[in-house]
């Protein structure tokens, strides 16, 4: 059981050093990058078929007692995300093997891939404040090496405002460290949850709530912190893209979650009221951001905004319900959105372009690619019977039960604004006539369609899926909604007794 | 869209997708026709499969007269269409996907009119939406098609959004989903939430069912070939408000905010669209007027609550389906024997088209209401619940009469014109029809002639036990040919005199309607796109402001919620404190501290890269000294070498970027509001660590350490203990991120592409 824990960051730490080392042919590079995907998946399976039946699991680093050490923790929540973080490492690596050229390759491609999975998985496992700061640093630094690779110098404008802007949250993030200790004298997270309350001087325990979510908002691209997003997603290759589109994100959002549910509960009040209104603005200006651009990639960007706003508002609402729902629609995102990015990779590799003038005409000559468009881009839109239908439906339920229209009436309104742009790309990239003279491009391979093909195709299947049959997903979501709402057992989990 | 490609086979994909989705809608047919005696009895057989129990929602189907009557229309009409798409666009290379979004529409539409479940129903009502979607972009590289697709996906989207919440707010308030439940329990007109629930399925039901004013949707998606536009847009998708309407009439009708809510707009859209159909000269596009009429018309009847308006709702609502799906066919023969659809080029078609002029002219009778055809019992009723349902019935009848009447004269124009006046124009010699597209709008037209002669075989089995269930009572219901002399009767005389002098003029008429039309100010159709518009202008404009491309400009934004947002919080909530007896600094510590304060204001006056960075080299110096005196000499030094190796670095990287252009600087109000935001934002961090410093530090954790650094670690150093023991794992996380950054760069510098001018712009 130990081990388990651990595993979903060693293996691809692992899976790295032997690519980074060993610089193998392609060959070998793809099946090892292939192997330690694989490898990942079983891993976080397990721990997810762990905690699923077995409740919160911890492991305190080389067995150094909680507090004192760093402590791994596994609720559902944490293996959940896990879980899908490998399932977006397997698709983004596979789809990377046809896009990704061999000067890339050469250069470390595939093992920043796995120290970025490696990092976002630790932050997903970490019970303690400063190693989820280090794993944020593995992550921004994996991220960086992945958005600069290939040097273009579009990729460096984009990767420059992405730093630049994301050590704001690295800063703040650690101040917060800094004070929390100085507040409390520990940063292990069960260990806060018990210990914060007992601080006398409960406004500042806000005022430092507040210097994390603004870190974390930083990371998740809330309103008024989401500048780098948009500034550098559509820039690096589109395996990149869709791997960061995914998951950079959603650590965000699961911090945000982590700590306001464990940690930061004092003044939930408070907290909410601004996270809702963070949510709210999120929301909006995002989607109206997506509504002014005309590229694909700057399109999905936009979009991201936006969703993280859904999640956000599900914490912000803070009930059951509203959890559950904030948990089932970052699941849910994470696959739809990193397959959205996958279509717009193979729309470029079939119009050689993503810009909705310099496209068209894929649904007469790619009718599987819009038909497999159409599945994340009406999910995302809510339509029924996709995941995002169902994503949609707990929150605007959780808001109605709150009494909360206006967040109802953002929901709804962010949601048909959602249904404008989808259709817009669709009515660009695949219903209109391409535009003339028609770039003169390779036709797909054999090989190359499988490889960019089976992951889009998979992903979709698990969309599909989660829409038809959304009872296994929900009762899950709603046990770790419940597993956040009462931290009970994941405090005892790590310090080894009730409170 | 009149597909031509006439010769050409259809492939086995359409043939097979046909064949499979006449299948599905015969079988659908036929099981549901063997329900018919058990459910005029008054059965409604149910069937329920969990589908997402925390939430009570179930796959819930039930079948009861209203369902059922629906459910045959749909399947019936359903296969009619698809064997005379199949043919229509015979050789479209996309025809296969015509027939599977037609059945796949079909099969919504069905779970639609059978749910049981509000979700289940909510559900299929979007897919109807997005099937729909894609049908009136059948035509995708034509612009028209792709904008009518949009409009009809945004405005019955947003009803569809308002149905979502209303429903979700009724099974808050009734504490389930079944509709069944809901209207065994009756109406919810005593609840808090019932204006909310009333204003929210309205909005779906008359977005969906094209009321003024959104009506404009239905007219614009006549871009869709001609089948799609019989099956959807005048028999199935465009009632399926209708239906909404009729199946929550028990739990939300019976009000007068339900009665005069449906009332006039239904009254509204039936006599705008009626005038607006005879203005039109695309045969296609009156039809789809005199749809929007015939909407208003169900709309206005389901207002009501006596039993006469329910039944002539229901029976006008066969009715309609019957003729209009038939017109509509004939509209496509028409167009696809002739290559237009122009009223003014159309004439003398009879003579080429027997069969088809038949279809149309039996199909015309039963719009314009002759006897003995299924709209003459249709109409009586009509008038017979106008002037029942409200206690001064003059302006409601008044109102009918000249809708039924410009309805007669559309009929006239659309059906009776084309085939019976005047010698063709037509850029193609007119032909007969095959086979498999006269079958459809013969049949269609023949039953409304033979439900007009047997009307009791519809009103015993499938008028009454729908209005039974539309009322939630049992009610007996007789449809007659004959009911006398009354006054229902002479409004028909009426309509038909005042309906052929309208025809007699239509010519002028409608071009006095055409300018009149133009010359309004404000139409639905205007009002979306002026909003959509402003919406695109918005978006613009806010991503302008916000995602401008600047670098400094986002550092700032980011930066400033600092201090706005901790601060405000401190302040608020009163975290703000002074340690109780602040150490004070001793004095040899203050040159130091003016050195760092020097540091950080430098930066803000030079305009010198190079004095900037060593200016802040100053700052790491001084604050290395600063851990130096407080007892921390290890970590002064780290901080020291770190400070050095950066300065270094940087002014290494800064001797070789160009100068500062004026561009890139800021003038000195910019650097004035740097500034400001800069002694804003230390300020906030100040006063977080002063309001930390006065609370008291829990010395357990490094007590602890220090205990154990050497029993348990066997290291005298503790930090290095806590470093590579204690805490091991953010040391690996650490080397990791060493590792990559060395790899990243080394890639950075090897690694050139040919430069691409592409900027983030935005």
């Amino acid at each position: 059981m130990r081990g388990l824990l651990i595993a979903p960051v060693v293996i691809p730490l692992a899976t790295a050093v032997l690519l980074l080392v060993l610089r193998p042919s392609r060959r070998v590079e793809h099946a090892l990058s292939a192997l330690g995907c694989v490898a990942l998946l079983g891993a976080a399976l397990m721990l997810l078929v762990r905690v699923a039946g077995g409740g919160v699991a911890a492991m305190q680093l080389g067995d150094w007692a909680a507090p004192f050490g760093v402590s791994f923790v596994a609720d559902r929540l944490g293996a959940a995300m896990v879980t899908v973080t490998a399932v977006i490492g397997l698709a983004v690596s596979v789809f990377a093997m046809a896009e990704i050229d061999d000067r890339r390759r050469r250069f470390g491609f595939a093992g920043f891939v796995q120290i970025l999975l490696g990092g976002v998985c630790g932050a997903f496992l970490t019970g303690d404040v400063f190693n989820l700061y280090v794993w944020y640093e593995v992550m921004l630094i994996a991220s960086f090496a992945l958005l600069t690779l290939g040097g273009e110098r579009i990729q460096i404008d984009g990767a420059v405002k992405y730093v630049a802007l994301n050590m704001i949250s690295t800063l703040l993030f650690l101040s917060g460290c800094g004070l929390l200790y100085g507040l409390t004298g520990t940063l292990n997270m069960a260990d806060l949850h018990a210990k914060l309350p007992a601080v006398a001087n409960q406004g500042l325990v806000t005022a430092v709530a507040v210097v994390f979510a603004i870190g974390f908002g930083i990371k998740a691209a809330l309103f008024p912190l989401f500048f780098w997003l948009p500034a550098s997603y559509h820039t690096p290759p589109v395996a990149v893209s869709a791997l960061f589109a995914g998951l950079l994100t959603k650590v965000g959002v699961y911090s945000l979650i982590r700590f306001f549910t464990l940690i930061f509960t004092g003044d939930a009040a408070f907290t909410g009221a601004l996270l809702a209104a963070a949510a709210a603005f999120t929301m909006v200006t995002g989607v109206l951001g997506a509504a002014a651009q005309n590229e694909m990639r700057r399109i999905l960007g936009f979009h991201i905004v936006s969703q993280i706003g859904y999640m956000v508002m599900g914490l912000a609402i803070a009930t059951p319900l509203a959890l559950a729902g904030a948990v089932f629609y970052t699941l849910h995102h994470i696959v739809v959105k990193a397959n959205l990015f996958l279509v717009s990779g193979v729309v470029r590799r079939l119009s050689g372009s993503g810009d909705l003038a310099r496209t068209g005409g894929l649904y007469a000559q790619a009718p599987l690619l819009a038909a497999l468009f159409l599945v994340p881009a009406f999910s995302l839109a809510g339509f029924p019977p996709l995941s995002g239908f169902w994503a949609k439906l707990f929150l605007v339920k959780a808001a109605l039960e709150a009494q909360a229209p206006w967040i109802v009436a953002v929901l709804i309104g962010v949601g048909l604004l959602t249904v404008y742009s989808m259709t817009k790309i669709w009515a660009e990239v695949f219903w209109k006539a391409p535009p003339e003279p028609r770039a003169a491009l390779p036709p797909l391979r054999g090989g190359e369609r499988a490889l960019l093909f089976g992951p889009i195709v998979g992903l979709a299947a698990i969309t599909v899926a989660i829409g038809l049959w959304p009872a296994p997903l929900f009762d899950y979501a709603d046990a770790a909604a419940r597993e956040l709402a009462d931290p009970r057992d994941y405090v005892a989990a790590v310090l080894g007794s009730r409170p | 869209m009149a597909a031509d490609h006439a010769g050409a086979a259809s492939s086995p994909g359409a043939r097979a997708l046909t064949a499979i989705g006449i299948a599905i809608a015969l079988g659908f047919a036929g099981a549901l026709a063997s329900l018919v005696p058990a459910v005029a009895g008054g059965a409604a057989p149910s069937v329920a499969v969990p589908w997402l129990p925390a939430l009570g929602v179930a796959l819930a189907f039930r079948v009861d007269g209203l369902s059922l009557l629906f459910a045959l229309l749909i399947s019936g009409i359903g296969a009619l269409v698809l064997l005379y798409a199949h043919r229509y666009l015979r050789g479209h290379p996309h025809a296969a996907r015509l027939q599977l979004f037609l059945t796949l529409f079909m099969l919504s539409m069905l779970g639609l009119v059978l749910a049981d479940d509000a979700v289940v129903l909510f559900v299929f009502w979007e897919l109807t939406t997005v099937t729909s979607y894609l049908l009136i972009g059948f035509d995708s590289e034509s612009a028209k098609s792709r904008r009518a697709a949009l409009q009809a996906m945004l405005v019955t989207g947003s009803g569809g959004l308002a149905l979502l919440v209303g429903l979700l707010i009724l099974g808050g308030v009734t504490g389930t989903l079944r509709i069944s439940e809901w209207i065994a329990a009756g109406s919810v007109a005593g609840q808090v939430a019932y204006t909310a629930v009333f204003a929210l399925v309205v909005l779906a039901a008359f977005t969906k069912s094209a009321q003024f004013p959104f009506h404009f949707w239905l007219p614009g998606a006549m871009a869709a070939p001609t089948p799609v536009s019989a099956y959807l847009h005048s028999a199935t998708m465009v009632k399926a408000g209708v239906y909404l309407l009729m199946r929550m009439h028990p739990v939300l009708g019976g009000t007068e905010l339900w009665f005069w809510t449906l009332t006039v707009a239904g009254s509204a859209t039936a006599l705008w669209a009626s005038i607006v159909a005879l203005r039109q000269t695309d045969l296609k596009l009156a039809l789809a007027y005199s749809t929007v009429t015939a909407l208003g018309f169900l709309v206005l009847f389901v207002g009501a609550e006596i039993g006469i308006a329910i039944t002539a709702a229901v029976t006008f609502l066969i009715v309609h389906a019957f003729y209009k799906s038939a017109l509509f066919l004939v509209v496509g023969i028409v167009d696809h024997a002739t290559g237009t659809r122009e009223a003014q080029r159309l004439g003398g078609l009879a003579r080429t088209m027997p069969t088809t002029a038949a279809a149309a002219g039996l199909a015309a009778l039963s719009m314009a209401g002759f006897p003995p055809l299924l709209g003459f019992i249709g109409k009586e009723l009509k008038y017979e619940a106008a002037l029942a349902i409200v206690s001064q019935p003059l302006v409601l009848a008044t109102l009918l009469v000249v809708a039924n009447a410009l309805t007669f004269a559309v009929a006239a124009v659309v059906a009776f014109r084309p085939f019976w006046r005047g010698e063709p124009e037509t850029p193609r010699m007119p032909h007969e029809a095959p086979r498999r597209m006269r079958a459809g709008p013969l049949l269609l037209a023949a039953a409304g002639f033979a439900f007009g002669v047997y009307p009791e075989l519809v009103g015993r089995y499938l008028v009454e036990p729908a209005v039974a269930a539309i009322r939630a009572t049992p009610m007996e219901v007789d449809l007659k040919l004959w009911h006398g002399v009354n006054v229902p009767l002479a409004m028909s005389v009426a309509t038909a005199l005042l309906g052929l002098a309208i025809y007699a003029a239509h010519e002028r008429v409608r071009a006095v309607l055409a300018r009149a039309v133009s010359a309004l100010p404000l139409t639905g159709e205007r009002a979306f796109d002026a909003s959509l518009d402003a919406l695109r202008s918005f978006a613009a404009f806010q991503t302008r402001i916000l995602q401008g491309g600047s670098l400094r400009r986002y550092l700032f934004a980011t930066w400033l919620v600092l201090p706005a947002a901790v601060g405000s919080v401190l302040v608020l909530r009163g975290g703000l404190a002074w340690p109780a007896s602040p150490s004070p600094v001793p004095v040899y510590a203050w040159p130091i501290v003016l050195l760092v304060a020097a540091g950080s204001i430098a930066p803000i006056v030079t305009t010198s890269r190079l004095a900037s960075i060593a200016a802040l080299g100053l700052v790491g110096a001084g604050v290395s000294l600063l851990y130096l005196l407080f007892g921390a000499p290890d970590v002064a030094m780290t901080q020291l070498l770190v400070e050095t190796l950066t300065v270094v670095i940087v002014a290494v990287v800064l001797l070789r970027l160009p100068r500062f252009s004026g561009r890139d600087h800021p003038g000195s109000a910019g650097r004035a509001r740097d500034a400001a935001l800069a002694i804003a934002a230390g300020t906030t961090v100040s006063a977080l660590l002063l309001a930390v410093l006065a609370s008291p530090l829990d010395p357990s954790l490094s007590d602890w350490f220090a205990a154990n650094a050497l029993p348990a670690g066997f290291g005298r150093n503790v930090v290095n203990v806590v470093i590579v023991d204690f805490r091991a794992l953010d040391t690996l996380g650490e080397i990791t991120v060493v590792t990559v950054a060395a790899c990243a760069a080394y890639a950075l510098l090897k690694l050139r592409p040919g430069a691409s001018s592409e900027q983030e712009g935005a």
